[in-house]
């Protein structure tokens, strides 16, 4: 990655030159600038706007991270400063390429030139120009400076060779152990690495797996047995079987043994001694070993970083003394704490990089992931611990210190607990430009999600507004799209449908739930407020929360909430289920009956109101029709018709009356889970429908009261038996008055070759769609009429839906950033502002 | 959705004459959004009884192609009242159905119209917004008798109340156009929902049918008020759609009072403003811009800032101060951002004074933790001026039932100590000295209507 200069005279052939060797994206041309500011690329007036236009396409590709090549005279060594400044600010080696052409040749070429006279004396300042700085491109910051002398040497380059810089191991994607710093403490490495199934193999230590070893440096100082420890670490890197960067004290132990001036403290001291029994020959071996770490790596297609004191996102896989400075010894605050010590900025809390960054350097108390990164310098020669992260399973491994080596200057371990994680510490409050504008939200189900700077918009007032504590919400649940319009003349919805669908997407297996009638509930709970405390980072708000679909409280009555979250807590305690998942909190997808319940000012401002009108109308209409008829026959087909509409109405209010009950006690309320979305580090969306029922049965059968064990069936869609009699169920569930049923596919996420498939249909009864469609719906003219619909918006929404909610559980399960998981849930409740007809 | 209009009038069958149609068939009228029927259920020489019923289309109201242009959100719902009660869909039938005796015209018998005649009529669906007491506020006045029956909501569930639907029969002695351009007007006005016309001129019309009546009308000013409103601001389509099951019914507001005591407060807020020195201020939650509007002329606030969580409230106060219109110079020193103050915002950090008036009280009493901080830690601004409803005055709200607030969307609202707790608290965690202030008349005992509080940054 480089910031290459053509560096020549006017006619020295630095575009010809830039055309056969590099890719016309690369060659950012002063020229080809000028010409785009000002239609004219030899408007020498122009000069100022295409050298700013050069500048800004530079930096946006060297921000990118891709090669880039400037095809300007860049003779004089005041425009070559403002290249070598550019490549610092990104990072990158700034390299030379010079086209010394003889003056005569230069003149010759420029005569002959049809496009563009340079006149002789600017020609000849060039020249003068160029020759005197060839000998001071090195001192001026170039990292490499070719030089080409004449026509000749440039025709004889065939090709550029590309070298990759040091630090890219991208090809090279593990399984790793990654350890932190060891400081001399050889015992508990040798512990250590036995722990992770290392094993001496031909005097090097070697995993029969294959698993390599990274240290993260500072394998030397402070500790008993420095001189071992580099021996073990060098056998290892010498031959292939793992790496190592640099550590600050590595560094330094370097140029103490190339005989520079540096002081012998903070534990160089026990190294020199220790290295003083050491043969000569060792010590020229250590030598080349110590000056060819490299100060950082970049693991695994750019996912994994390592580096001794961490790196910022910007420096990865870069080059520069900058980025080196930074891996050895991190940033400081320029301020001294009580201890004496610098204070170290905490760069890891501004992360927000895609790679995971592994590191050292600053001994903590315990490894804790923070924005994707983790320091695991568990100080073990300040008698803590010697730890390993292992990549990618993401499991800390460690061994106590065998004793305390030195007494750090700072405690370890601070006065008091640590309150909450590191994590959830940072993330006490979120930064609003995380979430407006127009966001494009990566999902590890290979689909990026957009959300439009409108939906946001209409997302940030009602999250601010309304939404509860945004550390309690890590799922908001997908829209669900009902299945294609019914071919059959009666019916709307039809179970028929949802099967070709999934049939279509090679499904062969789906699950059949009931679909009740309540409120979409998302609901979390806990064993007690300290398991809270600890997964959620709450403190204070009960041991749970009931959450709507768009992040509201359910109940106005906090206490009402908790006495039902105690009951379904109970429920967990003596069915076993917290021990079963190895958990003290769970997150569960649901729904909350009464309907009436939530839905009261609704039912009353509608449901129950279109009721009593519609029935008194139809009443008094059918009255006067059939007094009218007595007397004027041409009024009985009116009379007819408003006797089937008086029938509709009745049959409107009997089907709202379904879903509503009076709520006295907690008694009355009806939970029904569905999905078991996460417990402490895990989520269940790999597991099966059939799995998550019975699961939940199992659960339900602690509280028959309250809990409700959704009915379902499985079945094979081939298999007509089956399908029919799936048919029937939901015949009778829509007889009884029950909303209808859901179809999912039998594994929670469903691959085909176009996508995911829909995570649920739902098929609504022919009586219960009256709540939906009005009380009229069923008259032939209607329903032809309704049957006018299209799902492409709502089920394109469903899928974004879906795969966004669940990212925004792995992230919290994964303890991600808050910022990540609440971006998710931003992002569901911006895309349900979508105008999608609110019917389906 | 259906009128009868029974006559004793001797003889009763005029009835047909005046209303154009005749006892012995049943006609039909076509209406954009439905169809009326017009038949006659008792017809004799001493009773008579014209039917005018609706049918409306319901699939055709919500659906675009076919339904009537202009509908906004009410009317597209499926799930409607519309096809069955007395609307403006009811106005629209009579002024096409009875369109002559609407007009006091009659061809075959010219003397009728002038004629006042005994008259009862039956509305069995009647939305009324305003009750028993607004019916008679309408109809009293007009000499009509009165006999109205609430319909319940639903006789299954008595704890759900009564319906806004009343049966309504109405008596009284008028000529038959007088008896049209009064149910013509006041149907809606009794419905006070969205109407379904929208075009000016139709409104116009609509107004020279009453102008006889209207003009002497003691309620004439409600009329007109109710009669106009067809387009109220709504909340975005956006947030509408997304709260459809959650958004509450709007309550009335204890208004009256309060109006004036608003200005006062945001007076008094400038005031304070303008002593900090400030040179940059924020109104955080700045609303529809009232106090922007008096801090603008202010030469000493070289940077204001109105931020709101609401992007409509922000259009409205971008309109209502012209700021598009005024002097660039000017444009320069006013921003107005969406935000919120439960998110970190660095927009907002570095000023000089930052003010949030009747703002805290619309958060969750838990979510204010996450105010403090963004406020306080990482805002900072120099000074912050925060008021708040004092809580302790609410006895006087006569219409306010004890232990109810003022606005249906305050979270809570604070006593003064409550308030004075919570201000200590923040000042000495971050660094403020507080001042606390009453804004509005000072009652001995209860204080006053809204509190204030002043932090002044400690360095």
């Amino acid at each position: 990655m480089s910031l290459v200069l053509l560096v020549g005279a006017s006619s020295s052939g630095k575009s010809t030159f830039a055309r056969k060797h590099f890719k016309p994206t690369e060659v950012v041309s002063s020229d080809a600038c000028r010409a785009a500011v000002s239609d004219d690329e030899n408007n020498l007036s122009a000069t100022t706007d295409a050298f700013d236009l050069v500048r800004f396409i530079a930096s946006k590709r060297l921000k990118n991270g891709l090669l880039t090549v400037i095809d300007a005279t860049n003779v004089s060594e005041d425009d070559r400063k403002k290249w070598v400044a550019l490549a610092r600010e990104y990072h990158v080696l700034p390299v030379a390429i010079v086209m010394n052409q003889p003056e005569k040749v230069l003149d010759e070429r420029s005569a002959a030139r049809t496009d563009r006279q340079v006149p002789g004396h600017a020609l000849h300042r060039q020249w003068v120009q160029l020759k005197r700085s060839i000998h001071r491109l090195k001192l001026e910051g170039f990292r490499h400076v070719h030089e080409l002398r004449g026509q000749a040497e440039i025709d004889a380059i065939t090709h550029i060779e590309r070298d990759k810089l040091y630090n890219n191991k991208k090809e090279v994607t593990g399984p790793f152990d990654i350890i932190g710093d060891i400081h001399g403490c050889y015992n508990e490495l040798v512990l250590l690495l036995t722990k992770l199934g290392y094993a001496p193999q031909q005097g090097v230590w070697r995993h029969p797996e294959g698993r390599k070893p990274i240290f993260l440096g500072d394998l030397c100082d402070r500790g008993p047995a420095t001189p071992a420890v580099l021996r073990l670490v060098m056998d290892i890197v010498k031959s292939d079987n793992g790496y190592c960067v640099a550590g600050n004290h590595d560094v330094k132990l370097l140029r103490w043994l190339n005989g520079k001036h540096v002081q012998v403290r903070h534990g160089l001291e026990k190294t020199v001694e220790q290295l003083a029994k050491e043969p000569a020959a060792f010590i020229e071996e250590l030598k080349p070993f110590l000056d060819g770490l490299i100060s950082h790596y970049v693991f695994d297609n750019g996912k994994l970083v390592v580096a001794h004191a961490g790196l910022r996102e910007e420096m990865h896989g870069r080059g520069s003394g900058a980025v080196r400075e930074f891996s050895l010894y991190g940033e400081t605050t320029g301020e001294i704490d009580e201890f004496g010590l610098p204070v170290r900025y905490n760069w890891a809390s501004e992360y927000s990089g895609k790679a995971m960054v592994v590191y050292g350097h600053t001994p903590v108390p315990q490894a804790q992931w923070l924005n994707r990164t983790i320091d695991i310098d568990t100080g073990c020669v300040f008698g803590g611990h010697l730890t390993a992260l292992r990549y990618p399973e993401r499991e800390l491994v460690s061994v106590p210190a065998a004793e305390v080596y030195v007494v750090s200057a700072r405690p370890l371990l601070p006065s008091g607990t640590v309150p909450l994680s590191l994590q959830q510490a940072n993330d006490d409050v979120l930064d609003i430009a995380d979430f407006t504008g127009k966001q494009i939200i990566e999902t590890r189900f290979g689909q990026n999600v957009t959300v439009r700077e409108e939906n946001s918009i209409a997302a940030l007032e009602v999250m601010s507004r309304f939404a509860i504590n945004p550390q309690w919400l890590i799922y908001l649940p997908p829209t669900m799209s009902p299945s294609e319009t019914s071919k059959l003349e009666d019916y709307l919805e039809y179970p028929q449908e949802a099967f070709s669908y999934f049939k279509g997407v090679g499904v062969t297996k789906v699950v059949c739930e009931e679909k009740h009638m309540g409120s979409r509930a998302v609901v979390i709970v806990a064993k007690n407020e300290q398991a809270v405390k600890e997964a959620f980072g709450i403190t204070g708000e009960g041991i749970g929360t009931i959450y709507t679909r768009t992040g509201r409280a359910y109940f106005n009555d906090k206490a009402v909430e908790q006495e039902l979250l105690q009951r379904l807590n109970l429920a967990l305690e003596t069915t076993g289920f917290y021990e079963e998942f190895n958990t003290d909190w769970a997150c569960f997808d649901c729904e909350l009956m009464p309907w009436s319940a939530k839905a009261q000012s609704l039912l009353q401002t509608q449901y129950a109101s279109v009721g009593a009108a519609s029935g008194r109308a139809m009443d008094i209409a059918v009255q006067a029709l059939q007094q009218t008829a007595l007397r004027n026959p041409s009024a009985v087909p009116l009379l007819e018709k408003y006797s089937t509409r008086k029938q509709q109405a009745a049959q409107f209010t009997d089907a709202y009356r379904q879903y509503c009950w009076p709520v006295n006690s907690i008694a009355d309320y009806k939970l029904a889970p569905f999905h078991l979305l996460a417990t402490a580090g895990k989520t269940y969306t790999s597991r099966d429908h059939e799995w998550h029922m019975e699961t939940i049965a199992r659960v339900c059968r602690g509280d028959e009261q309250v809990l409700l064990a959704t009915n379902y069936r499985v079945l094979h869609l081939e298999d007509e038996i089956d399908v029919n009699s799936a048919l029937q169920w939901w015949l009778e569930l829509t007889a009884k008055g029950g909303e209808g049923m859901v179809v999912k596919p039998y594994d929670f996420i469903h691959q085909h070759p176009r996508g995911i498939a829909q995570p649920a249909i739902k098929i609504r009864g022919r009586e219960y769609l009256r709540i939906i469609y009005g009380p009229e719906y069923t008259a032939p003219e209607n329903l032809i009429r309704l049957k006018q619909r299209g799902l492409s918006g709502k089920r394109s929404l469903a899928m974004r839906e879906f795969v966004l909610g669940l990212e925004g559980l792995e992230n919290f399960v994964q303890k991600e950033a808050l910022r990540k998981v609440h971006a998710c849930v931003f992002g569901v409740l911006a895309l349900e502002s979508e105008p999608v007809d609110p019917r389906l | 959705m259906l009128l009868t209009i029974t006559t004793t009038h001797k003889p009763a069958t005029d009835l047909g004459y005046l209303l154009h149609k005749r006892p012995d068939k049943t006609q039909q009228v076509e209406l954009s959004g439905g169809i009326a029927h017009v038949f006659y259920p008792e017809v004799s020489e001493t009773r008579c009884t014209a039917a005018l019923l609706l049918d409306i289309d319901p699939v055709g109201l919500v659906r675009k192609d076919n339904g009537p242009a202009g509908n906004d959100f009410a009317l597209q719902q499926y799930v409607n009242d519309r096809p069955y009660v007395a609307s403006s869909f009811m106005s629209a039938a009579i002024a096409k159905a009875y369109s002559s005796a609407l007009n006091g015209r009659c061809k075959d018998r010219p003397e009728l119209p002038a004629t006042p005649m005994p008259f009862e009529i039956r509305l069995p669906v009647l939305p009324v917004r305003g009750g028993e007491a607004l019916l008679n506020d309408l109809f009293l006045p007009l000499g009509y008798t009165i006999i109205a029956t609430r319909l319940p909501l639903d006789e299954k569930f008595p704890a759900w109340g009564e319906s806004r639907y009343f049966d309504v029969t109405l008596v009284n002695t008028v000529t038959m156009q007088q008896l049209l351009s009064h149910l013509y007007i006041l149907i809606p006005v009794c419905d006070n929902d969205k109407h379904y016309w929208v075009g000016k001129e139709e409104v116009d019309k609509l107004m020279e049918k009453g102008k006889a009546w209207l003009d002497q009308h003691p309620a004439k000013e409600l009329i007109v008020q109710r009669y106009l409103r067809h387009h109220k601001a709504l909340i975005s389509d956006a947030i509408q759609s997304l709260l459809k099951e959650e958004l509450p019914e709007v309550e009335a507001e204890v208004v009256a009072p309060r109006m004036r005591a608003h200005d006062a407060r945001l007076l008094m807020v400038k005031d304070e403003l303008l002593a900090t020195g400030a040179k940059s201020v924020a109104d955080l939650g700045c609303g529809e811009g009232k106090l922007l509007r008096l801090l603008l002329p202010e030469k000493q606030f070289e940077k204001i800032l109105g931020m709101d969580v609401s992007y409509r409230s922000l259009e409205i106060t971008q309109r209502k101060l012209k700021i598009d219109r005024l002097p660039l110079s000017q444009q320069e020193r006013i921003q107005l951002v969406q935000g919120s103050l439960t998110y970190r915002d660095k927009r907002i950090e570095g000023m000089d004074a930052a003010a949030l008036v009747e703002v805290i009280e619309h958060l969750d009493e838990p979510r204010l933790a996450t105010l403090e901080k963004v406020l306080f830690e990482y805002a900072r601004p120099a000074h912050v001026i925060i008021t708040t409803p004092n809580a302790e005055y609410n006895v006087k709200f006569e219409s306010l039932f004890s232990g109810h607030m003022r606005h249906s969307d305050h979270r809570f609202e604070w006593t003064r100590e409550q308030f004075r707790n919570w201000g200590d608290r923040l000042g000495n965690e971050y660094g403020y000295a507080v001042q606390y202030k009453a804004v509005g008349e000072e009652d001995a005992e209860i204080g006053a209507l809204t509190q204030m509080a002043i932090f002044k940054k400690k360095e």
